[in-house]
């Protein structure tokens, strides 16, 4: 009796677990900004070597490298401020957070600084030549996704200094702190092809 | 049929009368993807009328030799904004909206992963289609030139840049694009997340409909093939706006890098938007045949394949630029490949009919009548990927031909049958079938006439975009045969808009499952309500009401 009645059943499905919609939908967003910058970087590395006029890049371009430092190691504090508001602990994670911000900002102001350099000393503009073109292009669309994520992080430290119960957000933060690793590996990828390779 | 629904419960639909008002600001606010889907399908429509009053006018134009219907900078536009309309305002929605309604009623959820940000994507959708429309306002702009754009729906470089194309009309071609194409990501990621996070219990990926399936790798090559446009426009922007030099070509740029960045969005795109045609074939043609779909795994191998090898095929649009031997070589070789996938899907939908009870309701009429003009459409691709002869035939009308076999009697008839085979679902209500068949053979005769004779005016030497000829060119007979197709064409397309009105408000009931079909959609109420299934279901194969209604002889003891 019992063989007949569970061949006429179907077999009970187990634990039935898929991946979580957030984390999906900003790895798909992240895979769809990637597209986006690619287009940006291969035309900055098509264009590379090709202005007809100056300044050329090995003439006006300067390592950012205390920029790069900041930026780099706001990924690491904010996983640390991550980490600390798994544990709860909101003070050591407002710290980090700060930090972080911070970071953020000294890489802003750096570009900054660093653009006012290049446009008043060097009077190189996005009309210049290709190389003010794409650098400003370039550098500009990563600088404005650099301001999106400091938006966002400005948001999360002023709500949480308003006594907003942060922890009870733990996912968002992370979904945020995946953009921001995001943003910052693209960093690696700009400074590479801007700084390295195409001076 | 009452077993299905002892096990899916009927959810309680209360009636309930509303004010005007309050219906509308019940539509605005919506985030239901039923709601938004069909918020989709009906702008697409909308567009597709007046793309298609466009190609009306187009046509008339060429009907005569020296015709005078419209002068040659309105010829300009009407071509540019009718490409531009079917691509980015009736295409891309009809996919959007095709999957907002379908992917979660087919994959038992109750909504999409991200049902506001669903509705951000349908807004700014129709915002980017009426900042296009606005050009014929505004396009003039401070310098008094232009109306609306003119410069082709590619907008090759450097036409487009501020000495060539005065006036604020590629503008508004570029942003109405890169914010329609804001939506389409949107909803492609809604699509991607919804199939992967969303699935009721049971349904594996092996057992997911194949409609999913496509309209899940559809929405891959959108987030993949979308930026690059959008990238290449914001480069448009910086030359227009601020004096960049991307395509300046007096400054060292490269026109030629817009036609890279342009097709490798622009190919992918000619498959985003035929995916859905698979994705409702791949549905109907199983249904309306009485059999499973025949190699679903290759099914699914091939529509994966013609994703991932569309991403490297563009350069086949630009073969009369003079590129290296080697690049026309690999590009050639590369599009034939497409050939393969594609040629599997067609045999594997024959395979599914063969041997099959075949059922000719419209929908079925109309998938059959793709098969055969899909083929033709794929051989003259085949032709063109072989360099030597698009150089013949670059920018001719055969090319014309092609593109609108793919697309019209390709993607619209696949549309055409998805609409006519969902539309009980949707309304709740039959369809009248005497009126359907009389759209079916009034627009596939028209069809024909009109796309037919554009493959021989090209082999004649007609090349596109011209607004007028000269008589003695032997151009006159075919292109009269083209335009006499919308004889056919219109009354269809306008028995379709009354059948599909008049059967909504006073067409038979339909009942639940009228076809007696095997996918989720199926078991739920029609229309379905807000919720769409009141106790989640559970799935335990591939066809899901095939297992209700057999009980002796369910699909999951083989699969």
């Amino acid at each position: 009796m019992d063989a007949v009645l569970s061949q006429r059943l179907p077999p009970k499905i187990g634990e039935w677990k898929l991946p979580d919609r957030g984390s999906m939908g900003i790895i798909f967003l992240i895979v769809t900004e990637s597209a986006l910058f690619t287009i940006f970087v291969v035309a900055y590395i098509v264009y590379a070597g090709k202005s007809l006029t100056g300044p050329y890049p090995k003439d006006v371009l300067d390592l950012p490298i205390l920029a790069s430092i900041c930026l780099l190691s706001s990924s690491a504090t904010i996983v640390f401020a991550e980490m600390a508001l798994k544990k709860h602990k909101l003070g050591l994670f407002k710290l980090w957070w700060l930090a972080t911000i911070l970071l953020g900002l000294e890489f802003l102001v750096s570009t900054g600084l660093e653009w006012k350099k290049l446009i008043y000393e060097d009077h190189l503009t996005v009309s210049t030549n290709l190389f003010g073109t794409t650098f400003y292009s370039l550098v500009g669309l990563h600088a404005s996704h650099v301001i999106v994520g400091m938006a966002f992080l400005i948001l999360v430290m002023l709500v949480s200094l308003m006594g907003f119960p942060i922890e009870s957000q733990e996912r968002r933060v992370k979904f945020l702190s995946w953009y921001w690793h995001f943003v910052d590996g693209i960093w690696i990828v700009v400074f590479t092809v801007v700084y390295v390779i195409g001076r | 049929m009452s077993s299905i629904h002892s096990e899916i419960e009927r959810p309680l639909v209360e009636e309930a009368r509303f004010s005007f008002s309050s219906h509308l600001y019940e539509w605005v606010s919506t985030v239901d993807h039923k709601r938004l889907g069909l918020m989709y399908i009906v702008s697409a429509l909308l567009f597709l009328v007046i793309a298609g009053i466009m190609a009306t006018v187009i046509r008339l134009q060429l009907a005569f030799p020296n015709g005078h219907v419209v002068d040659p900078d309105t010829f300009n536009r009407l071509f540019t904004m009718h490409g531009t309309t079917m691509v980015f305002l009736v295409g891309m929605p009809f996919v959007a909206g095709l999957s907002n309604y379908l992917v979660p009623l087919m994959i038992g959820a109750r909504d999409m992963a991200f049902p506001r940000l669903n509705a951000f994507g349908f807004w700014i959708f129709l915002f980017g289609g009426f900042l296009l429309y606005f050009s014929y306002i505004g396009g003039s702009g401070l310098s008094g030139a232009g109306s609306a754009p003119d410069v082709g729906w590619f907008a090759y470089a450097p036409l487009t840049s501020r000495a060539f194309s005065r006036g604020a009309s590629t503008d508004y071609w570029i942003l109405g694009i890169l914010v329609s194409g804001i939506g389409s990501i949107a909803s492609a990621i809604n699509v991607i997340v919804t199939t992967i996070s969303m699935r009721c219990p049971g349904m594996t990926l092996s057992r997911m409909p194949m409609f999913v399936w496509v309209m899940l790798i559809d929405s891959w090559l959108i987030i993949i093939a979308l930026p690059p446009l959008s990238a290449a426009q914001i480069m448009l922007l910086v030359d227009r706006f601020v004096g960049g030099n991307f395509f300046n070509t007096q400054s060292g740029g490269s026109a030629v890098l817009w036609q890279h960045f342009f097709w490798i969005f622009g190919h992918p795109e000619v498959y985003i938007l035929i995916f859905p045609a698979f994705a409702i074939l791949s549905e109907v043609i199983p249904i309306f045949s009485r059999k499973p779909i025949f190699g679903r795994p290759a099914m699914v191998g091939a529509v994966a394949s013609i994703g991932f090898i569309s991403l490297g095929v563009w350069a086949h649009h630009m073969f009369a630029v003079g590129m290296t031997s080697w690049s026309n070589t690999f590009f050639t070789a590369s599009t034939m490949l497409v050939g393969i996938p594609t040629g599997i899907k067609i045999f594997n939908w024959t395979a599914t009919m063969y041997g099959g009870k075949l059922r000719m309701a419209t929908p079925m009429l109309f998938c059959c009548a793709f098969l055969f003009q899909f083929l033709i459409a794929g051989l003259t691709g085949i032709m063109l990927a072989t360099g030597p002869f698009d150089w013949q035939l670059h920018d001719s009308y055969f090319v014309v031909g092609h593109f609108h076999f793919t697309l019209v009697a390709g993607l619209v008839f696949g549309l055409f049958a998805g609409m006519y085979y969902w539309f009980p679902k949707v309304s709740g209500r039959m369809y009248n079938e005497t009126l359907a068949k009389w759209h079916f053979w009034l627009f596939t005769i028209g069809v024909e006439l009109t796309f037919v004779p554009m493959h021989f005016l090209g082999f004649l030497g007609m090349p596109r975009r011209i607004y007028t000829y000269a008589p003695d060119r032997g151009w006159d007979f075919w292109n009269l045969v083209a335009t006499s197709g919308l004889l056919f064409q219109l009354p269809a397309i306008l028995i379709f808009v009354w059948n599909i009105v008049h059967s909504a408000i006073k067409g038979e009931p339909a009942g639940d499952d009228p076809w007696d079909a095997w996918t989720l959609e199926w078991a739920t109420t029609s229309p379905p309500p807000e919720y769409n299934f009141e106790t989640t279901p559970e799935v335990h194969s591939s066809r899901p009401l095939w297992d209700l209604k057999n009980p002796n002889d369910p699909d999951w003891r083989f699969e």
